[in-house]
């Protein structure tokens, strides 16, 4: 067994640096890594671009890193949420790529998988396509996009052994398995820490191979964006 | 004339039994409301979940069960999570059956435009784009009109498009349109709506043949 843990959120973050590009798991504020989100705000790292699906809400999630002015760039593909963040796109401060959302994912998981590029049909036709190669198959066009590069991926999982392998729950799996060996350094935060030979091989989401360092976060505030109930009556 | 709930309901009787549906965001939540309860569907939401239940009881809700529009739900027997690259997998391989979605503009082409409006709002795309480029049935609910009175039904999108081509069916609070070759042809009129109101405020093509119904919602 090749053990991936380390004891806290600071030797998990160790080695970012000013400038780098992250890829971070989450859809909405629903699996996002708020451990390492945290400590980002407290090393106040600057000119980052960040790769997530959303850009959290005031403040929570990103929201935080936009409020301290450390992001650069963010490439997602849904931002309607953040009054902050579009108070900054508006006025140039931050550089934003909007994406589709599949094609997002799929960016990540090429990363992962190996490959360098995929045609997608999402985006022909629009702004998004524009300046990339398109290409006709059995008379359907298609955009070629271009897998991400990045130096660190920040996944949250719901348990994860010392090896690194990791189980998700619910929707807050979303972007976080794709983004899993996606970028040089895979950071996993989890909410329990097993030993390794706890989980049942079986049922294993990610294997540890995908993942460079794994602790337990401290806490999750777990915040829900659109709380819907129903009235037992 | 039909409200929001109206267009869920009659857009409801398109699903059909064995679906698989992906739901947008605003009026198409609402179709899962309304869908007869003696055929067997189940909806799909992108951000990684099939067998969409209702949403929770108070106190039972779970930050890690929630739908694309962020809201909390339950799942029902047979539901499942994946990821989201799986998730657009079922879609970009036509492995959903029905995509229900708003619009801000729809052509008489086909073509849809609901992500941006220029220096206004810039909300991004989600999955639209996915979902419009690779589903074969997509249905958009609409108001026929917008807010300033200006239809939405369009001979070319003024803003910047979604999708090319791809909108099957639109479902308005004035009536029911199909896309053809030739333009948005009526299929039937909201109750109490007129022909002639459909007429007015549709900017595009209008194709008219023989009597249109009044629907039965």
């Amino acid at each position: 067994m090749i053990r991936k843990t380390v004891p806290n959120v600071e030797e998990a973050l160790s080695g970012v640096k000013d400038g780098m590009t992250f890829m971070l798991g989450g859809f909405g504020l629903c699996g996002i890594p708020e451990n390492a989100i945290s400590e980002l705000v407290r090393l106040r790292i600057k000119n980052i671009t960040c790769i997530s699906n959303n850009a959290g809400v005031d403040d929570f999630g990103l929201g935080l890193l936009l409020q301290n002015h450390q992001i650069k760039k963010m490439i997602s593909s849904y931002v309607g949420e953040n009054d902050e963040f579009e108070r900054q796109m508006l006025s140039g401060e931050l550089d934003v790529e909007l994406t589709p959302q599949g094609t997002l994912a799929e960016k990540c998981r090429a990363a992962q998988a190996g490959f360098p590029a995929f045609y997608t049909p999402a985006g022909y036709g629009t702004e998004v396509a524009e300046g990339k190669e398109t290409r006709d198959f059995n008379g359907k066009m298609y955009v070629l996009e271009k897998a991400y590069e990045a130096d660190f991926s920040f996944v949250k999982a719901w348990k994860g052994d010392e090896a690194g392998n990791l189980l998700f729950k619910g929707t807050a799996r979303n972007f976080n398995p794709c983004m899993c060996g996606a970028a040089n350094i895979t950071v996993a935060e989890v909410e329990e820490l097993v030993p390794a030979g706890s989980l049942d091989p079986n049922e294993i989401h990610i294997p540890g191979i995908f993942v460079q360092r794994i602790f337990k976060g401290e806490q999750y505030e777990k915040r829900i964006e659109q709380l819907t109930v129903r009235s037992r009556n | 004339m039909l409200d929001k709930i109206g267009i869920a309901k009659r857009i409801a009787r398109e699903v059909k039994d064995g679906y698989y549906v992906n739901l947008g965001i605003g009026i198409p939540t609402l179709v899962a409301n309304y869908v007869r309860d003696d055929i067997s569907v189940e909806f799909q939401s992108e951000n990684g979940v099939l067998g969409m239940g209702p949403f929770p009881y108070e106190g039972e809700e779970d930050a890690d069960i929630i739908n694309a529009g962020k809201q909390t739900i339950t799942t029902l027997p047979g539901a499942s999570f994946f990821d989201s690259a799986t998730s657009f997998g079922m879609i970009r391989g036509k492995h959903v059956d029905l995509t229900i979605l708003g619009a801000m503009e729809v052509a008489e082409n086909g073509d849809i435009a609901n992500w941006k409006i220029p220096g206004k709002m810039v909300k991004g795309m989600g999955g639209a784009m996915d979902l419009v480029a690779s589903a074969e049935n997509i249905i958009v609910a609409m108001m026929h009109t917008n807010k300033a009175g200006k239809s939405k039904l369009l001979k070319k999108c003024s803003l910047p498009l979604t999708g090319v081509g791809c909108v099957k069916k639109i479902v308005t609070n004035l009536g029911v349109l199909e896309v053809t070759p030739d333009g948005f042809s009526l299929l039937e009129r909201a109750p109490g709506v007129s022909v002639e109101e459909i007429k007015n405020a549709t900017e595009g093509t209008l194709i008219i043949k023989g009597d249109i119904p009044e629907m039965t919602v």
